[in-house]
Parts: structure tokens; C-alpha cells; sequence
């Protein structure tokens, strides 16, 4: 039986991060039943690598089946797990428990979207505006039905490449001042959205797409918050998006 | 009137306040305040043409410039579509009461009339 030691001193040789308990407290409520919105509190274990996301769906899997919350990739592609966590709009997958600093976290639905449940709200308007300008490559058909390739530039590819990183999580539009009590206004989404089409060298649908934001709710009703810029999780700088398409309406760019 | 052409003329007068209010402010330096504000001096200031031509001037834009700026507010304040039909009107009406009323005061002042 010498077997048995030699193991045990090869796994005492890996390091173990020490595990903690934090509470977790998920804003509960059904806009169909409850009257008023309130905050269950939940004792979740949590390791070093354990993500926002994780304690949630292990409060879900031990302790609360009932708790509605929305994901699917787990790996902040998918845009579908945006939250208020700790008071600022993250990604619950993309959000370790250690790198929040505090043993209590509050996970709370987006603002700027209605609450179908918990933590799930309805995007409805996020993808309304989306669509509405015109978020594919616009060509001539003469182009289309050729085999033609597409050629660009590496430089031409800078252009518009931080912009097609966007994953629709609404986390920008969720923090907008404008959108708070604008229920018109685009929104930093898919205003980032139309600069990316427009200044891709493939496209011709820049004169569609200019007309559409140049509305009374379009991309003048952004004040320079810039929050949206500070809250997506991929880079994609909407504030920056929309200068840029704004140089386009002033003549500064063509 | 499209919302790029009105916000060109809300940057625009913007602008071209900065410039004459520094003049208008360069003018009233020449003087220090309580003599600035004396009836005399007012009165002379209404009479020399080309500074009355300045503030009206400054009359315009600012107003053009801040009604705009109010119906934007409005605008992000509530959505509706009479809503924001009697913003605009109720806006240009309030500019056009404002620079008139402005108007009468200094050419009545200019001309002699006080
Ligand atoms: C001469 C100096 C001024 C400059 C440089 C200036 C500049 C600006 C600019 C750039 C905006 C647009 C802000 C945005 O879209 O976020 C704005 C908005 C506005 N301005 Fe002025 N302005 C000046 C004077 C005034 C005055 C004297 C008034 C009042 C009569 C006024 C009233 C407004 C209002 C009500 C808004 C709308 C609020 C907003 O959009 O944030 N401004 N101004
Ligand atoms: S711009 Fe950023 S924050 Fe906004 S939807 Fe796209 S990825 Fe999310
Ligand atoms: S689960 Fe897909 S982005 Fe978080």
C-alpha cells in the first residue's frame, strides 16, 4: 500500500484557492403579480475562477428554481447575460465574484428595458433599432450576382472592425441618459451599429442610413454621456461610433 | 426642416455668440460697473447704431439658439406626436415673442424714443 501517500503528496503540491461564501442578492420580481420589486438574499460558495453568472445559476440549481435569468454562451459572445451587478451594467459571464471586491453582490435587471421577469428584460426595442438601420452589407445587385470578391484594405478593415465586435447585449443603451426618458431615441447601439455599415467599404447604404438618424430622435439626441462607451464589454466605443457618423452630417467626413 | 440642417444653426449661433458676447463684454469694460449701468450711458449706448446692431444681433441667436435648445429638452422629456408638434410650434412662437419684444426695445431705445 505505498501507492496511496505518493498521491496524496501530489495533489497537496497544486495550489487550492482558498473558497468563500458571499451573498448574493437578485432583484426578484414579476411585473404580472408582484405589486413592488424586492431583493432575496442568497449564501452561494464561490471559488476563485466563479463568475457572476455561476452563483446565479447555482442559486437557481440548490436553492431558488424559480429565479429567471437569461444566457447561453457563457463566454460574452452571445450578449445575453447583460445585469446591473454591484450598481454598474456587466456581462454576468464576463464578471468574476473576486474581481468585484465585496462579499455582498446585488444583481439587479437592466435599466432601460422592461422587466419580463427577474433578471430577464425585454429587448423588443433594442432590436427594433437594430434593424431599422439596416445592419447588413448593402450592394448593387450587379455586384451580388457575380462572383466577385470583396477586397479591403487591412486599413480599410480598422475602419469599421472595433464596431462589428458589437454582440447586442444592450448593456450601452441600459445606461444612455437619453434613453432613460427618451422612448424614441435610436440609441447608442444601434447608432454604433450604423456607423459600422457606413463606413465599411463594401457598402453603399450610407445615404439611407444617414436619413434615418437624422431624425428628431436620431444621433442628434446624444449629449457626449459617453457611458456607453465605458460600459460595453467589447471594446466597441458607441460614444466614439456616433462623433464619427456625426462628422459625416456636419461635412467634416465623406 | 431637417434635425442636421436645425442643429448646423444651434452650433452655429453658439459659436457666433461666444464671439459677440466677448465684444459686447469688451464693450461694457470700458466702463466700470455702476457707470455702465447708468441711464445716460445706457441710453448712449442704445443710440451708437452699430452696438445696438450688435446686441440685436446677439438677441437673434441667443434666442434661436436657446428656444432650440428648449425644444430638445422637451423633446427627450416626453414623446407623443401632438406632443411634439406643439413643442416645435410652441417653441418657434416663444423665439419670434422673444426677439420681437427684444426687437421694439432697443430700435424704441435706439431711436430716441425713451
Ligand atoms: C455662447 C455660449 C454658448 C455656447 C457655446 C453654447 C453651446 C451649446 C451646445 C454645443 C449645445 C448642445 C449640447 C448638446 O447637444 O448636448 C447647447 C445646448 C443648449 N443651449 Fe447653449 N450655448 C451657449 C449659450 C446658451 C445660452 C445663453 C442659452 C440660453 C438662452 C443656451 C441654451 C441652451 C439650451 C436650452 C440647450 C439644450 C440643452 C442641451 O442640449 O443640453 N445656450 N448649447
Ligand atoms: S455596443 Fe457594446 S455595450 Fe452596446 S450592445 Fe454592442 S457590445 Fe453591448
Ligand atoms: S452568456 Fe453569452 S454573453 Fe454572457
Amino acid at each position: 500500500m505505498a501507492l496511496a501517500p505518493t498521491l496524496a503528496e501530489e495533489k497537496a503540491s497544486s495550489v487550492i484557492s482558498p473558497g468563500k461564501i458571499i451573498t448574493l442578492r437578485i432583484l426578484k420580481f414579476n411585473p404580472k403579480i408582484d405589486e413592488k420589486k424586492k431583493f432575496i438574499e442568497y449564501q452561494v460558495p464561490c471559488e476563485k475562477w466563479t463568475t457572476v453568472l455561476d452563483t446565479i445559476l447555482d442559486v437557481k440549481k440548490h436553492l431558488d428554481h424559480s429565479i429567471a435569468v437569461r444566457y447561453s454562451c457563457r463566454q460574452a459572445t452571445c450578449g445575453s447575460c447583460g445585469m446591473i451587478i454591484n450598481g454598474r451594467p456587466r456581462l454576468a459571464c464576463f464578471t468574476k465574484i473576486n474581481e468585484l471586491d465585496s462579499s455582498v453582490i446585488t444583481v439587479e435587471p437592466m435599466n432601460n428595458f422592461p422587466i419580463i421577469r427577474d433578471l430577464v428584460v425585454g429587448f423588443d426595442r433594442l432590436f427594433k433599432t437594430h434593424k431599422k438601420l439596416k445592419p447588413y452589407i448593402i450592394s448593387e445587385d450587379s455586384e451580388t450576382i457575380s462572383t466577385k470578391e470583396f477586397l479591403q484594405t487591412p486599413q480599410e478593415v480598422e475602419k469599421y472592425i472595433q464596431f462589428a465586435n458589437c454582440i447586442k447585449c444592450g448593456l450601452c443603451n441600459s445606461v444612455c441618459p437619453t434613453m432613460a426618458t427618451d422612448s424614441s431615441f435610436i440609441g447608442p447601439q444601434a447608432l454604433a451599429q450604423a456607423y459600422r455599415y457606413v463606413a465599411d467599404t463594401r457598402d453603399k447604404g450610407k445615404d439611407d442610413r444617414l436619413k434615418i438618424i437624422d431624425d428628431s430622435h436620431g444621433i442628434w439626441r446624444c449629449h457626449f454621456a459617453g457611458s456607453c462607451s465605458q460600459v460595453c464589454p467589447k471594446g466597441v466605443d458607441p460614444a466614439m461610433g456616433i462623433q464619427l457618423l456625426r462628422g459625416y452630417m456636419l461635412g467634416f467626413r465623406s | 426642416m431637417r434635425e442636421s440642417i436645425i442643429m448646423k444653426i444651434h452650433y452655429g449661433t453658439a459659436l457666433a455668440a461666444v464671439a459677440l458676447v466677448a465684444v459686447h463684454i469688451l464693450f461694457r469694460l470700458t466702463q466700470n460697473f455702476a457707470e455702465s449701468l447708468s441711464y445716460q450711458s445706457v441710453i448712449a449706448n442704445y443710440q451708437f447704431l452699430p452696438y445696438a446692431g450688435l446686441l440685436e444681433i446677439i438677441l437673434i441667436l441667443l434666442s434661436i439658439h436657446g428656444f432650440n435648445g428648449l425644444r430638445v429638452i422637451l423633446l427627450e422629456l416626453k414623446q407623443g406626436h401632438s406632443y411634439e408638434k406643439a413643442v416645435s410650434y410652441g417653441c418657434i412662437a416663444a423665439m419670434v415673442t422673444v426677439i420681437a419684444y427684444g426687437s421694439r426695445t432697443i430700435f424704441m431705445t435706439s431711436m430716441g424714443m425713451f
